[in-house]
C-alpha cells in the first residue's frame, strides 16, 4: 500500500511535466512576435517587441526556451494576464475562493440526488420508476450546461425576478469591504457566519441557488447510472440472499447490506466530480457571471489572453491529477479487497 | 450479430434515438430546399458561411410569418440557423469522431500489439491529455491558433482520440494472444497485415459503441466553445452560437419579462434533441451488447 502511494506520488509530477510540454508545444505554433506580446504589461512596450524577444530568449532553440519557460513556472511565475491586468498566479489566487465555494456547495446535492435516484432505479429494476429514472439520466446527460443555465436564468431572473446572476448583491459587497467585516477564508458563506452577518449569508445563498441547481441537473446524471449498476450488482450477491432469508426487513437489507458495498465505485466518481468542479466550471460560471476561475478563463480566451488560459490549464491539470491520486488512495483504504502490487 | 440487432429493435428508446437522428439527418440533407441560401453567399465545407440577416438592429424580433422562429440578436434568422446548423452538427460530430477513431486505432493498436516502451510512451501521452479537462484544453488550442471551424475541430480531435486509443489497446491485447493471430504470425504474415486484416476488424463493435456515445459529447463540446465565443466564426450557422445570442436578452421590457424566450429556446432544444438522439442510440447499442457501464 505504502509503495503504491509512493509510486503514484512520483507519477504526479511526471504527468504535470508532460502537460507542461504539451502546452508549450501548442504555444510554439505562434511566432516569436506573437509570443512576445504575452510579456507586454503596458501599451508603451508594444514597440519594443524585439527587445522583449531578446530579453526572454524567444528566438533561441526550442529546448532552451522550454527550460526558461518551465523555470518561470516552477518559480510560480505564470505570466501576465492582460485581461485582468495582474500576474496569472495572483489572478488564480483571487478567483479560486469563489470557485471553491460553488464547487463545495454543489457537491452535496449532486451526490445526494445521484445516489438517491440510483438506489430508487436499482430497487425498482425494470419497473416504471426505473425506466423514468434512466430516461431522466440520459436527458440530464444530454443537456448542454449553458442551455440549462440560460433557461433557469431566464425563468427565475428574467421572468419571476426572484434570483439574480453574480455572486453577491451590491449592498452586501459594500458591507464586505467595510473594516468591521473580517475576511477569514474567502468563502463567503463561512466568512458571513463567522462575522454573524445573516443578511450577507442569505444574499450569498440566494446567488448560489441557480448555479448549484444547474450543476446538479448536469452532473448527477452520471452518478445515477453508476449507482444503479453498482447497486444492482450488490443486490445480486449471495450475502443479500442470506440477509433476506434471515427475514431482515427490505429497508435493512438495502440500506445496510447492499448500499455500503455499492457505494465504493460511486465514491470514486464523486471524488472526481468534486475536483472537476474545483478545477473550474467554465460554462456555468460564465452564464451566471459568477466571478470564479472558469469565468475568468473564458473571458481571457475571448480576449486572446494566452498566459491566462495556459495558466488556468496548468492549474486544472494539477487539480485533476491530485484528484486521481486522492481517489486512488482512498479506494484502497475503503475496500480492503483491493491490493496493490 | 442478429441477436444484437433483435435486442436493439426491441428497445423503444433505441427507436426514439433513431427517429430523432433520422429527423435531423433529413433536415441536414434537405437544408438547401428547407432554407434556400441567398445568392453570393460563400460556403465552408458545404455550409453557407453566414446566416442571412435583415438589417443590423440588436433587438431580437419574435416569431412572425416571415421568420417562423423569429430573428436573433443582430437580426440573424433563427430558422435558417437551425436548419443549416443540423448540417454543421453532423459534420463536426462525424469528422471529429472519424479523426479520433483513425488516430486512436493506429496508436492504440501499436501500443497494444508491441507493448514495452512504445506502449508506455503512448499511454503516458493519453494520461497527459486526460489530465487537462477537455473544454480547457480545447480552449487553449483555439485561443492560440485563432478562431475558425477547422481549428475547433482540430482542438476537439486532440482531446477525443485518447479514449479510442485506450479502448483499442485493451481490445488488441485481448485478441493478439488468440489462436488465429498466433497462426498468422507463425505463417510469417507481416505485422501490418496481421493488424489490419486479423486484429482491427475484430475490434469494430466496441469502437463503434464508444463512437456512438462520443458523438454527443463532441457536439456538446463544439457548441460550448461556440457559446463562449471562441468556436465557429460570428454568423456561422451553428446552434451553440445561436444560444449565445440570448445572453444579452435574458430580461424583456417591463411588463413583458419573457419576451425574448425564442432566442435561446429553439437552438437550445435543437442541441438537446440532437445529443439525446446519439446518447439514446449509443446507450441502446451498449445494452444490446451487454457491455458494462464504465
Amino acid at each position: 500500500m505504502v509503495a503504491h502511494i509512493l509510486r503514484r506520488l512520483i507519477m504526479l509530477p511526471v504527468v504535470l511535466f508532460g502537460v507542461s510540454i504539451l502546452l508549450f508545444l501548442i504555444l510554439q505554433l505562434l511566432s516569436p512576435e506573437q509570443r512576445a506580446v504575452s510579456f507586454v504589461t503596458s501599451e508603451r512596450q508594444m514597440n519594443q517587441l524585439d527587445a522583449i524577444i531578446e530579453r526572454y530568449g524567444l528566438d533561441e532553440p526550442i529546448w532552451v526556451q522550454y527550460g526558461n519557460w518551465l523555470g518561470q513556472i516552477l518559480q510560480g511565475n505564470l505570466g501576465w494576464s492582460q485581461s485582468v491586468r495582474m500576474p496569472v498566479a495572483q489572478a488564480i489566487g483571487l478567483y479560486l475562493p469563489a470557485t471553491a465555494e460553488l464547487a463545495l456547495t454543489a457537491f452535496f446535492p449532486i451526490v445526494l440526488v445521484g445516489v438517491w435516484l440510483g438506489i430508487l432505479a436499482a430497487t425498482h429494476r425494470d419497473k416504471l420508476l426505473d425506466q423514468i429514472t434512466r430516461v431522466l439520466a440520459i436527458v440530464g446527460w444530454s443537456l448542454p450546461s449553458f442551455v440549462v443555465a440560460l433557461w433557469l436564468l431566464q425563468i427565475f431572473y428574467g421572468g419571476l425576478g426572484w434570483l439574480e446572476p453574480g455572486r453577491i448583491s451590491l449592498n452586501s459587497e459594500l458591507a464586505l469591504g467595510s473594516p468591521s467585516f473580517k475576511s477569514y477564508t474567502g468563502l463567503l458563506i463561512l466568512d458571513s457566519l463567522l462575522n454573524w452577518r445573516w443578511d450577507i449569508l442569505w444574499d450569498v445563498v440566494q446567488h448560489l441557488i441557480l448555479p448549484v441547481l444547474t450543476l446538479t441537473i448536469i452532473s448527477s446524471a452520471q452518478l445515477v447510472r453508476v449507482m444503479r449498476s453498482s447497486m444492482l450488482e450488490a443486490l445480486g450477491q449471495d450475502y443479500i440472499r442470506t440477509a433476506r432469508a434471515k427475514g431482515l426487513y427490505d429497508r435493512v437489507v438495502i440500506y445496510k447490506h447492499a448500499l455500503r458495498n455499492a457505494l465504493i465505485p460511486v465514491l470514486t466518481l464523486a471524488g472526481l466530480v468534486l475536483f472537476g468542479l474545483l478545477g473550474g466550471v467554465v460554462i456555468t460560471e460564465t452564464v451566471f457571471n459568477y466571478p470564479g476561475l472558469g469565468n475568468w478563463s473564458a473571458k481571457a480566451a475571448v480576449q486572446l489572453d494566452i498566459p491566462a488560459v495556459l495558466g488556468y490549464a496548468m492549474f486544472s491539470a494539477l487539480v485533476v491529477s491530485l484528484a486521481n491520486l486522492v481517489v486512488d488512495i482512498t479506494y484502497g483504504l475503503i475496500d480492503p479487497r483491493i491490493r496493490y502490487q | 450479430m442478429q441477436k444484437i440487432f433483435r435486442r436493439l429493435t426491441k428497445n423503444p428508446l433505441a427507436w426514439l434515438g433513431m427517429a430523432l437522428l433520422g429527423f435531423f439527418l433529413l433536415v441536414a440533407i434537405f437544408a438547401p430546399v428547407l432554407a434556400p441560401v441567398p445568392e453570393g453567399t460563400g460556403y465552408v465545407l458545404g455550409i453557407p458561411e453566414r446566416i442571412p440577416r435583415e438589417g443590423f438592429a440588436a433587438q431580437p424580433v419574435p416569431p412572425n410569418s416571415e421568420h417562423i422562429f423569429g430573428t436573433s440578436e443582430g437580426q440573424y434568422d433563427i430558422y435558417f440557423g437551425l436548419v443549416w446548423g443540423s448540417r454543421s452538427a453532423f459534420l463536426i460530430g462525424m469528422l471529429v469522431v472519424t479523426i479520433g477513431i483513425v488516430v486512436g486505432t493506429i496508436l492504440g493498436a501499436l501500443s497494444g500489439y508491441f507493448g514495452g516502451f512504445l506502449d508506455t510512451v503512448i499511454m503516458r501521452f493519453t494520461d497527459i491529455v486526460f489530465a487537462v479537462p477537455a473544454l480547457v484544453l480545447a480552449m487553449v488550442v483555439v485561443t492560440v491558433l485563432g478562431q475558425s471551424l477547422t481549428y475547433v475541430m482540430a482542438a476537439i480531435a486532440l482531446v477525443s482520440w485518447p479514449t479510442y486509443a485506450r479502448v483499442m489497446r485493451g481490445e488488441v491485447m485481448a485478441i493478439k494472444s488468440r489462436e488465429f493471430v498466433e497462426a498468422a504470425r507463425a505463417l510469417g504474415v507481416p505485422v501490418v497485415r496481421i493488424l489490419s486484416r486479423h486484429i482491427i476488424p475484430n475490434t469494430l463493435v466496441p469502437m463503434l459503441v464508444v463512437a456512438s456515445l462520443d458523438i454527443g459529447s463532441v457536439v456538446l463540446l463544439a457548441a460550448s466553445l461556440s457559446f463562449l465565443g471562441i468556436g465557429a466564426p460570428l454568423g456561422f450557422p451553428d446552434w451553440g452560437q445561436l444560444v449565445s445570442f440570448a445572453r444579452n436578452w435574458m430580461v424583456g421590457p417591463p411588463g413583458e419579462p419573457l419576451r425574448y424566450w425564442f432566442v435561446s429556446f429553439f437552438p437550445g432544444l435543437a442541441i438537446l434533441l440532437f445529443v439525446l438522439g446519439w446518447n439514446l442510440l449509443g446507450d441502446a447499442v451498449r445494452d444490446a451488447l451487454d457491455v458494462r457501464a464504465g
